[in-house]
């Protein structure tokens, strides 16, 4: 028998089709999809923001983009670590790309054990963490005629800080066995110009170390990946990148970079030779060449000071081209061999002002004016200028380079 | 390469690993010669092998005029000649001839890093010779003169004497007093 279809049946049927009639009619009318408000999904490695910009330069005393220098922004860097990837450059034959599981580190010369490691054996060993500048000894070297640069870039850019992490030299020394009568670390590295530099023993025994980490992560390329030389407070070259030897010796070796390179003339024809360690230095960042202050009002004179001998123990700022000195405040904790931020509350008048920074370090040394300095090392030394740096704030509130 | 892992660990356990730390080994005698390569300046790492000037001015046109010029001054790279006398004055040029102390240096960097962008490919005899040719532009040896591991570092530079130690601080209360 078939199914009588029952009123009520009959008029849910109704509804249904009325309903899915009405459905579909909404469909078409409906509005177009809304866009996701959700943001950019989880990534495996960060970038920041497409709003910032802030880059490294070329030094315009590079010679090919491999004999070459890049500068950090230092204008556009926040307390005293430089991001890695804004780490200044110098090399002399271009980035080698080096494998880790296939570099070694060889110790060898006078000592009783020669020694060859893998870089993982070097991060099995004890390990130590520290918080340490690099500069070149070139940095700022146009300020010896002085060579007006636009902003704190350029005639600053060749320092930078980092966290960085290795193993002491001292401890890699004690298990070869130094011999007696020697007396110099020759290092050098895996670069395709095998950079050489001697290093004295007391320093390879004081705080030295070969570095694997920096800033948390395995070194930069730029850096020296996978191991580097680390002389604490001494010149950016002697700190050997792509590390891949040290042999102990009982002399200076007399390397190129140590001779043709990296030596300072004086006025009457000599030459100083390894001169390893940076003085106190310091340069305001903020008001620095190329920016623009808003206007008159409170604006926070910020920059930074470091020196190879310790710890920053003074800054001083001056507003008025270095006619008075005002303490700047200094960023705790003062670390030794670092960048040390300092700042100081100015409230601009709106007149043009001439805005310095002067460094004491707990040697007692202050950071010289550019008479003091020249008078002793005329102007062709081309390295070690760490001279008072000023930037003149005109009332317009562009910012330029000066000479105090 | 397992057997290589078994072989190179037994190696380890006889030959050096580090005393506190057991990590490390030593070196085999082919790993240090290929390394070893730095010229100190009594020389007495040279190697076998001898240049003549003339040998080296025919290297030089092969290796090194695309970069430091037909005579060694015309660049765009450094200039390798000239320079004498200028060190005092206002504008001082330092070339190997007027600056650098040791000649030796010369040969351990031509040997490392030269040419520029493929170092290494040059012979010892190679690299001898064109010592001896830059030296000799320089006035500093003859015509005639062979460059080996003997007459290198007897080679006395000009500028032998011109370097001083570092004095710093140099400015300030704590400089060096002068005078008497």
């Amino acid at each position: 028998m078939h199914e009588q279809m029952t009123a009520p049946r009959r008029a849910f049927l109704r509804l249904l089709a009325l309903g899915s009639g009405a459905l579909a009619a909404c469909r078409a009318k409906a509005p177009a999809p809304l866009p996701s408000l959700l943001g950019a999904p989880i990534s495996p490695y960060g970038e920041r923001s497409p709003f910032v910009h802030a880059a490294r330069q070329v030094s315009d005393r590079s010679r090919t983009p491999e004999q070459a220098s890049s500068l950090t922004p230092l204008a556009d860097t926040y307390g005293v670590i430089t991001p890695s990837s804004l780490h200044f450059e110098r090399h002399h034959s271009g980035v080698p790309k080096i494998d880790p599981d296939q570099h070694k580190l060889m110790i060898h010369g006078m000592v009783d054990r020669p020694l060859v490691l893998t870089v993982d054996e070097v991060r099995r060993l004890p390990s130590v963490s520290r918080i340490h500048f690099v500069e070149c000894s070139g940095n700022s070297g146009n300020g010896w005629q002085p060579t007006p640069r636009p902003t704190v870039q350029g005639t600053h850019g060749l320092t930078s800080c980092s966290e960085w992490t290795g193993v002491k030299l001292s401890l890699l020394l004690d298990e070869v066995g130094v011999q007696k009568g020697a007396s110099w670390i020759l290092a050098e590295g895996a670069d395709p110009a095998k950079m050489t530099r001697s290093v004295p023993l007391s320093k390879a025994m004081d705080d030295a170390m070969v570095v694997y980490a920096q800033n948390g992560e395995p070194i930069r390329p730029e850096q020296g990946f996978p191991l580097r030389l680390f002389l604490p407070g001494w010149e950016g070259n002697a700190n050997i990148k792509w590390l891949r030897r040290l042999k102990v010796v009982d002399q200076p070796y007399q390397t190129r970079e140590e001779t043709s390179k990296y030596t300072d003339l004086m006025p009457d024809g000599t030459a100083r030779q390894f001169t390893l360690v940076m003085d106190a230095k310091s340069v305001v960042t903020h008001p620095s060449g190329g920016q623009k202050l808003a206007g008159p009002g409170f604006h926070e004179i910020s920059g930074i000071a470091w020196t190879g001998r310790g710890r920053v123990t003074r800054v001083e700022v001056s507003t008025d081209g270095g006619a008075t000195w005002k303490d700047a405040q200094l960023q705790e904790p003062v670390f030794s061999r670092a960048h040390t931020r300092f700042r100081y509350a100015w409230d601009w008048n709106g007149q043009e002002a001439i805005v310095a920074s002067r460094v004491t370090d707990e040697t007692g040394y202050v950071q010289p004016t550019r008479e003091e300095l020249v008078a002793v090392r005329g102007v062709n030394s081309n390295y070690h200028n760490n001279m008072i740096q000023a930037w003149k704030v005109k009332a317009d509130g562009s910012v330029e380079y000066a000479v105090i | 390469m397992a057997a290589l892992i078994v072989s190179r660990i037994g190696l380890a356990t006889i030959a050096g690993q580090s005393p506190t730390y057991k990590l490390g080994r030593t070196p085999t005698a082919d790993e240090i010669k290929a390394w070893d390569i730095a010229i100190g300046p009594d020389g007495k790492e040279l190697p076998p092998g001898r240049g003549t000037v003339e040998r080296g001015k025919i290297v030089y046109a092969e290796q090194c005029t695309r970069c430091h010029g037909a005579t060694a001054v015309e660049g765009p790279e450094a200039p390798l000649v000239g320079g004498k006398g200028t060190l005092n004055t206002k504008k001082p040029l330092k070339t190997v001839g007027s600056y650098w102390p040791y000649a030796t240096t010369l040969f351990d960097y031509i040997n490392r890093a030269m040419p520029f962008d493929r170092p290494t490919v040059m012979s010892a005899d190679d690299v001898y010779a064109v010592t001896a040719y830059v030296l000799n532009l320089n006035g500093i040896i003859k015509d005639g003169d062979v460059m080996d591991a003997k007459t290198l570092p007897a080679v006395r530079m000009p500028n032998r004497d011109g370097f001083v130690p570092d004095p710093r601080p140099d400015v300030g209360p704590h400089k060096p007093k002068t005078g008497g």
